[in-house]
């Protein structure tokens, strides 16, 4: 795939001056909406995750007319409900020495020095309001004896900054942002438009000016017209067909505003989760995470022998390796999420993998047993090892756990300003569907923060210095009806092929591809190879894919057929800027740039920059650089030895 | 009172009051252990309470009418609720397994129309003495033991399933009251079942003893 | 394994509906439920025919999307489990296994085992919320609560909306439903001012859109995939009561 390079992009909205003055300063200028003029303006925000459901409830609040638009039956469901870990935030109750600063430090160096300062800060700073929001709206957060709220240190963290509530914190907070939205459905702010999908962008005058979405019951296309549009439609991981996202996550959102207009940027981060139960056979249809609290207590390893098929508990003491503590001493078991990724992968490559398939690697728990008791393990993490058991059929006390990394997250997304507002103006993207805040590599419990943190505070501030100029008037018929035939174009084609494959057949053979060329570990020939097959599938697709039924009912088929439609196209998209980032960094480990000892190894000089892709019709992506630059934390190797 | 809740309430509200009707009218009843006079004195007691105060009948009228009341709207929530729950599932399951037993299910429905059934031949029997071999015109004491008979050994069959009938409906309708008036809890939930139980149990043993006794020719 | 399914097909709410057998051969034990109809339904598409439409998405138990009646039972017969992590080791080869939606009037057949269960929304825009704006809430420390209260407010809000509770409910209630919300945030102090008022509107709308009323069975908490506990109901009967009072 060939792509041309143009003009550098920059974030013209950030302000300058000290980092901590940035947030009030933009706050001071961003232009005010008179209170009479809000009712006349009208926002869509698209998906109800963390980040949808919030900014639909607080543009509300705030007296704008909104529409809401999930694909799910109810708002409540979207994917951020199966966050399990936390949230962080930078209160400092605990007097442990963390701080605002302390925060923007560790996610700026975590996100391996991919992300703007600027944001990072600000999201620190917002932090704090979160969680006082989220405790009125009556989260229920856990709790000490003395009644005050009760925090962990959470993926690698050495401040104690992650507020939980058990192991459902995405639930809970989302169901706080769902209850907050739903009282302004009932107010009238709020028009809500479940089971409808989006399917394309209406762009007119330059403006984004509202979307086309399809009623996902009645089949009906309807245009929903509007002065600014908010996609907060989540990430794509499911490009790999089996990811721990839900099965309705897509990018079709995202990618039709790419088409648009809107730059892609990063789209090659993408965060591998080490603690997933593995796949058990063909048929699997998703990945489902277990905590990363397990690592403090069970300890990996695989057998020393490659293709030893004893049982765990056959193989003595001196024939296991327990690789991450003998890589890694300092961190052992705790070393971050790509790496304990990366490890678990290179001992399965090596034939040393345990399980069908020999994906998988042990999570012992026998000496965590011995040591504390199996009562308090059972504490501990009881209702994981449950869910271990209802999934695996095994019990995790009597024989070692077995995972494997799966996709997670993805760190790339839209492009958006300081304002977060896409490349296209009205166009604002917020949560996971964005790129902006962490860099190439997330850390844990830093996605719940960055949803609310868009929803409730910042998007709500800086769309009012954009819809100030606002009611933008009428939008022309033509922009409207040129998006309405696109759509209903793109479904009789699907709909006419009438082949003899499934759409399911062909994601999970892109996802295959996804994972073995542009997964864990990409090198330049396996990109380039998977940049050949792309095409070469998505032709197929478009040849022989059998869509039943029609489009004037609930169609399934169809739903899954669009979306996978659009899947090829970002995949292609991933592995040119993939092949193009010739540097390891976070979430993207090419095989080519690494140290002595294996490590992820960056290249700052040529690639301290964010990639953002221009769509073009002719496939040939325009690829605009926005650099970066560290000045309050200085730019350093990570390592974990 | 309109709402499902509401209709609720009624239900536990006047299921209090019959069952403390059904603990003194067993008390009474077993006032036929310490012999006829004293069982009928008992009745008469009854309709002379509160004379000269009152007149004749008085408090006896009163508790009946609150009693009757209590029934009416017992029934009236009942199958208004039920026509709710019917309304409410209009296509029926083709395979339907209940997970916390049925118990509630089944027997509280078709055993209150048992139970409003039995108490229809109940007045009929010993009130009114329509059906009974004394009729009307007797002494109380003597309807009972005419009409517990050997000879009629199924009034007393009859008499038995109703009065099971009516523990079996107790030991789910207590602690469901409880449950309507928002008095029961986790920490409750034992005790208030134990309770429920031991009440039904006491009120089945209570009503049983003198028809059975009756019958098996102990009491004469 | 090689199974008999008896599924509902209804192509849409005007179509009266009925049971259709389907024969699905070499399932694995370790298959999800859903995975087992994926199969079926990719064979479904081959052969031209209409696929098994159902509701599901994260398919990890939490967002309550997926729920069928299986064999009788909300969400199948293995206990605080939802339909999605529901494994085929839990049945028997060569066993017939009956497929229903959810059954209420409230939550009307879209499509084969698809309802609409926007009711629940509406039950919550009756009051199901503290109404507290972004931007004006106190610090978080600023009111204690004790830990007992919290920890019980969470059993109660780890609802996932899924509706096994009405569709078990031999009155097709949804009390348990409601009474989940209104006891997580009468629990709390965050939900005090509104609680009486909240449990009020909220029961007369679950009244409002035709669920039956509660009846103590129990049958809900035992299929519920989250084991809310019942006197969540006895709580939001004695704030309903509270609010009737007044």
């Amino acid at each position: 795939m060939k792509f041309v390079e143009g003009p550098e992009i920059r974030d013209t909205k950030a302000p300058e001056g000290p980092i901590e003055e940035r947030w009030e300063k933009r706050k001071f200028a961003a232009k005010l909406v008179n209170p009479a003029n809000k009712r006349k303006l009208n926002v869509i925000v698209v998906g109800t995750g963390l980040a949808g459901g919030s900014a639909a409830a607080t543009l509300g609040e705030l007296g704008y007319n909104v529409k809401s638009f999930c694909y799910q039956d109810s708002p409540r469901r979207a994917h951020s409900i199966a966050a399990q870990g936390g949230i962080n935030a930078a209160k400092n109750y605990r007097g442990d020495g963390d701080s605002i600063y302390r925060l923007f430090y560790d996610t700026v160096k975590g996100g391996d020095f991919r992300a703007r300062e600027s944001n990072v800060y600000r999201l620190a700073q917002v932090s704090v309001n979160i969680i006082d929001q989220a405790v009125a709206q009556g989260v229920p957060f856990a709790r000490e004896y003395g009644g005050l709220l009760d925090t962990r240190s959470f993926g690698g963290a050495q401040v104690s900054r992650t507020f939980y509530a058990r192991g459902q914190t995405g639930q809970q907070l989302l169901l706080g942002a769902y209850q907050a939205l739903e009282r302004q459905v009932a107010a009238g702010t709020v028009e809500m438009f479940t089971r409808h999908e989006m399917l394309d962008l209406i762009v007119a005058d330059g403006r984004a000016r509202g979307i086309i979405v399809r009623d996902m019951v009645t089949g009906e296309i309807e245009r929903h017209v509007a002065d600014a549009v908010v996609l907060a439609t989540g990430g794509y991981g499911n490009v790999f067909f089996l990811s721990t996202n839900a099965k309705g996550c897509n990018t079709t959102a995202i990618w039709r505003a790419h088409e648009r207009g809107a730059y892609f940027a990063n789209p090659c981060y993408t965060q591998i989760h080490p603690t997933c139960i593995p796949v058990s056979g063909e048929y699997q249809s998703k990945l489902t995470l277990m905590s990363e609290s397990l690592r403090n207590d069970g300890r990996v390893w695989v057998p020393l022998r490659k293709g030893d098929d004893r049982a765990p508990g056959d193989i003595p003491e001196d024939e296991r390796d327990y690789y991450l503590e003998r890589i890694y001493p300092a961190f052992g078991n705790l070393v971050p999420r790509d790496i304990a990724s990366r490890a678990a992968k290179n001992v399965c490559d090596e034939g040393r993998g345990v399980g069908p398939g020999g994906l998988g690697v042990y999570l012992d728990f026998r000496d965590a047993i011995n040591r504390l008791g199996r009562d308090a393990v059972e504490k501990k993490y009881g209702n994981l090892f449950e869910m271990y058991e209802r999934i695996t059929g095994e019990n995790p006390y009597d024989v070692p756990m077995r995972i494997y990394p799966a996709v997670h997250y993805t760190m790339g997304g839209l492009w958006v300003d300081y304002d977060l507002q896409s490349t296209i103006p009205g166009l604002f993207v917020i949560g996971e569907a964005n790129f902006s805040d962490h860099g190439a590599n997330r850390l844990g419990a830093s996605a719940l923060m960055q949803g609310l943190a868009d929803g409730y505070f910042v998007l709500p501030t800086t769309i009012g210095d954009y819809l100030a100029a606002g009611p933008f008037g009428e939008v022309e018929e033509e922009a409207v009806a040129e998006a309405e035939i696109k759509v209903r174009s793109r479904i009789e084609r699907l709909l006419s092929v009438n082949g003899t494959r499934t759409p399911d057949s062909f994601h999970r053979e892109l996802g295959k591809l996804m994972w073995d060329y542009c997964g864990m570990e990409r090198t330049e020939e396996s990109l380039r190879k998977a940049l050949e097959r792309i095409p070469e599938l998505r032709k197929e697709f478009w040849e022989n894919v059998k869509v039943s039924g029609t489009a004037e009912e609930l169609n399934q088929v169809l739903e899954k057929a669009g979306r996978v439609a659009d899947f090829f196209d970002l995949a292609e998209l991933m592995c040119l800027d993939a092949l193009v980032r010739t540097e390891s960094c976070g979430g993207h480990f090419r095989a080519e740039s690494q140290d002595a000892d294996g490590e992820a190894l960056r290249d700052d000089e040529n690639f301290a920059h964010v990639s953002a892709w221009e769509y073009s019709p002719e496939r040939v992506p325009v690829l605009h650089k926005e650099a970066l630059e560290y000045d309050y934390v200085k730019m350093t190797q990570r390592s974990y030895k | 009172m309109a709402s499902s809740n509401g209709k609720k309430a009624v239900m536990a509200v006047t299921g209090a009051v019959m069952v403390g009707f059904l603990l003194l009218h067993m008390l009474g009843n077993l006032k036929i252990f310490l012999g006829r006079e004293s069982f009928n004195d008992y009745a008469h007691a009854l309709r002379t309470l509160l004379e000269p105060i009152a007149p004749y009948r008085t408090v006896l009228t009163i508790l009946e009418i609150v009693l009757v009341a209590s029934v009416v709207l017992h029934m009236w929530a009942a199958i208004s609720l039920a026509r709710r729950a019917r309304q409410a599932r209009p296509v029926k399951y083709v395979a339907k397994k209940s997970q916390a037993g049925g118990y509630a299910t089944h027997i509280m429905r078709y055993g209150g129309i048992t139970i409003a059934l039995f108490v229809v031949w109940h007045l009929l029997d010993l009130t009114f003495g329509v059906v009974n071999p004394k009729g009307f015109d007797s002494a109380p004491a003597d309807r009972m033991i005419a009409g517990f008979d050997l000879s009629r050994w199924w009034v007393t069959l009859l008499y038995l399933v109703a009065v099971v009938m009516v523990g079996l409906h107790l030991r789910h309708g207590v602690w469901s009251a409880f449950q309507t008036l928002g008095w029961a809890n986790r920490a409750r939930y034992k005790a208030l079942r134990a309770t429920a139980s031991l009440l039904s149990a006491v009120l089945v043993v209570g009503f049983l003893a003198p028809p059975l006794a009756i019958t098996f020719g102990v009491v004469k | 394994m090689n199974l008999t399914l008896k599924v509902w097909r209804q192509s849409g709410p005007a179509d009266a509906g009925r049971m259709v057998t389907y024969k699905v051969q070499d399932v694995s034990p370790d298959m999800s439920f859903l995975e087992m109809l994926d199969v079926l339904n990719e064979r479904l598409i081959i052969e031209g025919d209409d696929p098994v439409a159902f509701d599901h998405d994260c398919r990890e138990g939490i967002c309550g999307m997926c729920g069928m009646v299986i064999n009788g039972v909300a969400h199948g017969e293995q206990r605080a489990t939802t339909t999605c992590q529901l494994h085929m080791r839990h049945f028997e080869d060569g066993a017939t296994i009956t497929i229903e939606p959810w059954r209420a009037a409230p939550f009307p057949v879209v499509k084969d085992l698809v309802v609409d269960r926007s009711a629940f929304d509406r039950i919550i825009q009756a009051g199901g919320f503290v109404s507290v704006p972004a931007g004006s809430a106190p610090d978080a420390h600023s009111v204690p609560v004790r830990k007992e209260d919290a920890d019980s407010a969470f059993d109660a809000a780890t609802c996932i909306g899924c509706g096994a509770c009405v569709a078990a409910c031999p009155n097709g209630s949804a009390s348990l439903f409601t009474a989940a919300k209104i006891t997580h945030l009468s629990l709390l102090p965050q939900g005090q001012p509104e609680r009486v008022t909240r449990a009020k509107a909220m029961v007369d709308q679950m009244d409002a859109e035709g669920f039956g009323g509660c009846t103590n069975t129990g049958e809900c908490t035992a299929v519920c995939p989250k084991g809310i506990p019942l006197d969540t109901i006895a709580r939001m009967n004695s704030d309903y009561l509270q609010a009737n009072k007044k």
